[in-house]
């Protein structure tokens, strides 16, 4: 495309360069051209040239996005197009209303572009478990983006939009960033209002950017972010401004955990020598490297499966043939439509974790699981309380493999879960982190890295991983692309 | 823990779910294999410990019990399975 980043483009509006019309028939004419090929989107914003060209018109020209197209993932509500969690159950399904993250890009002047692909309902690992079709990686289209916000992060990486937002409930934002050589955050939950996104885990979920660089991802999370009396888990006084820590590269006097456990066994030894290079980057960088121990990795996925399976249970509950979404054509009675809506509309994946939450909160098991485990969540946030007393940030892998080839996840529920054991913690304990890459595999996929960091220190994080992109270029990769044959 | 098949069909019936003979195996064999991994969280000793259940440090949020206008009742309802009256309309409930 014409600009590398959302900034660029951004500052080229703002000179007179180009028009937001200009910019979104480019995008949609990149979505026409490759999205066959990698299927990022569920639907298209049939409007969005239409509205770009309003914009240039009679805009707000002063927003953060202004003439900027976002793709947005389908599980954020949206009043003009369909929003489904790629969902059979959700077919169909026009929102009432748009989700208060989806007035805020408007309001800040973004073009909405379309809905991205997710597994569905944000269950999965892999974009796999989507009903409208797996995403491909734009890598490398024998594997898959990550997930669940696959088609949000394939979507930059294969340039069908210069940013976009996806959710994260446990790594959901962060690990397809890692697979498709992208910079995502992760914000500190109640940072951005959940109004208006699908729930999956309500204690764990949050709405995050993704973006080539760190830059962009400030600049959107920056827009998002703030109190919303819609969501009352929403912090009262969160005003990002991340000037100041885009500016400074200086990280003398910063202190950097590095969690040697989290380098051991099951890590790819690609990606461990790259997070070392990353460490070495970070000392030439001023800050200091501190080695240390965080053994509760150890319970972090059973811990947030029993709980992000109770939540899920409860919060799908809601899905019963009546009020939206999949209808049956014949039911005998109240009983068989509630039955019959469920068993035709959820997915494998989705009824898995519907059962496993259910289990988890029953008669009899509630306290041997459910309890249990949010007993353990608190253990594990005393442990990152404890680093955090000693360090500004923590630096960690995001997955221990590269992205996974198509078709290899699905079959072995328990090792996809695996998986997720370097992103899981920092939902549970409600932390942001910010992914970014930091290498190349010899098979030619990117490796990401994260840090994590204190509650409400996005600021560091940014300055951080800004530090680390003014001085390495691993975000400026760009896959080649490949046109339907 | 071990799944049986009565505590699929148990688990099944609470879920509101209808599940194929090939699924109930399914399930039954992931949901044992999953829990079995699980039962790690039995070696970390957690008494006295309280549980965590949400993170955000948010306590009761309260406004004023002030009544405003909600979304067009048109749009609550255009996606529903049947309307009548400008309400849900759902098969019989009450023999």
């Amino acid at each position: 495309m014409q600009y590398e980043t959302a900034a660029q483009l951004r500052q080229a509006y703002a000179d007179g360069q180009t028009t937001a019309a200009a910019q979104t028939e480019a995008y949609l004419a990149q979505i026409a051209k490759y999205d066959k090929v990698y299927h990022c989107y569920n639907v298209i914003n049939e409007q969005a040239a239409e509205q770009a060209a309003e914009f240039d018109k009679n805009g707000d020209k002063s927003g953060a996005l202004a003439g900027v197209p976002v793709a947005i993932k389908d599980n954020l509500a949206t009043e003009q197009m369909t929003t489904t969690c790629s969902s059979k159950i959700l077919e169909g399904f026009v929102a009432p209303y748009d989700a208060t993250v989806v007035q805020k890009l408007r309001a800040a002047g973004a073009i909405i572009l379309g809905k991205t692909n997710m597994d569905e309902f944000a269950m999965g690992s892999t974009t796999e478990t989507s009903y409208t079709g797996a995403t491909k990686n734009p890598w490398d289209t024998a594997h898959v983006p990550g997930g669940s916000s696959g088609g949000s992060a394939a979507a930059v990486a294969a340039d069908e939009a210069p940013m976009s937002l996806g959710s994260d409930t446990g790594g959901s934002i962060r690990q397809p960033c890692a697979y498709c050589g992208l910079t995502g955050i992760k914000p500190t939950y109640g940072a951005v209002s959940r109004y208006g996104l699908l729930a999956y885990g309500s204690s764990l979920d949050q709405i995050g950017p993704i973006a080539h660089d760190v830059r962009d991802c400030a600049t959107l999370l920056q827009v998002i972010a703030g109190y919303d009396e819609k969501d009352s888990t929403s912090i009262k006084d969160v005003n990002f401004d991340f000037t100041a820590a885009l500016q400074d590269s200086d990280l003398r006097g910063k202190k950097i955990g590095l969690p040697l456990n989290y380098l051991g066994e099951g890590l790819d030894a690609e990606i461990k020598a790259a997070i070392l290079a990353a460490c070495r980057q970070f000392a030439a960088l001023g800050a200091e490297i501190c080695e240390f121990e965080m053994p509760m990795i150890e319970y972090a996925v059973p811990a947030y499966y029993i709980i992000a399976c109770a939540e899920a249970s409860s919060n799908l509950s809601r899905y019963d043939g009546i009020k939206y979404g999949y209808h049956p054509e014949s039911f005998r009675d109240l009983e068989d439509l509630y039955l019959t809506a469920r068993s035709e509309g959820f997915g494998l994946e989705v009824k898995r974790r519907i059962m496993l939450g259910t289990f988890a909160l029953s008669s009899g098991y509630y306290d041997a699981y459910y309890q249990k485990a949010l007993k353990v969540r608190a253990l594990i946030k005393q442990e990152f309380d404890k680093a955090f007393a000693q360090y500004d940030a923590i630096l960690s892998p995001v997955a221990p493999t590269t992205a996974p080839a198509l078709n290899s996840s699905l079959s072995d529920p328990l090792a996809m879960y695996l998986s997720d054991i370097y992103t899981v913690s920092v939902n549970l304990v409600g932390i942001p982190a910010v992914a970014l890459p930091c290498g190349m595999a010899a098979n030619g996929l990117p490796i990401g890295m994260q840090l994590l960091g204190r509650n409400f220190a996005e600021e560091n994080l940014v300055k951080l991983a800004n530090a680390y992109q003014t001085s390495t270029d691993w975000h400026n990769k760009r896959p080649q692309l490949k046109e339907a044959e | 823990m071990e799944i049986d098949r009565k505590m699929v069909e148990y688990v099944a019936e609470l879920s509101k779910l209808r599940l194929s003979e090939p699924e109930k195996d399914l399930m039954q064999q992931d949901l044992t294999k999953v829990l079995q991994y699980m039962d790690i969280l039995n070696s970390l000793p957690t008494e006295g410990v309280e549980p965590l259940t949400h993170v955000s440090g948010v306590e009761n949020v309260f406004r004023a019990d002030v009544a405003r206008p909600s979304y067009d009742r048109e749009k609550i309802l255009q996606n529903a399975i049947a309307t009548e009256a400008g309400c849900f309309k759902v098969p019989q409930t009450v023999e």
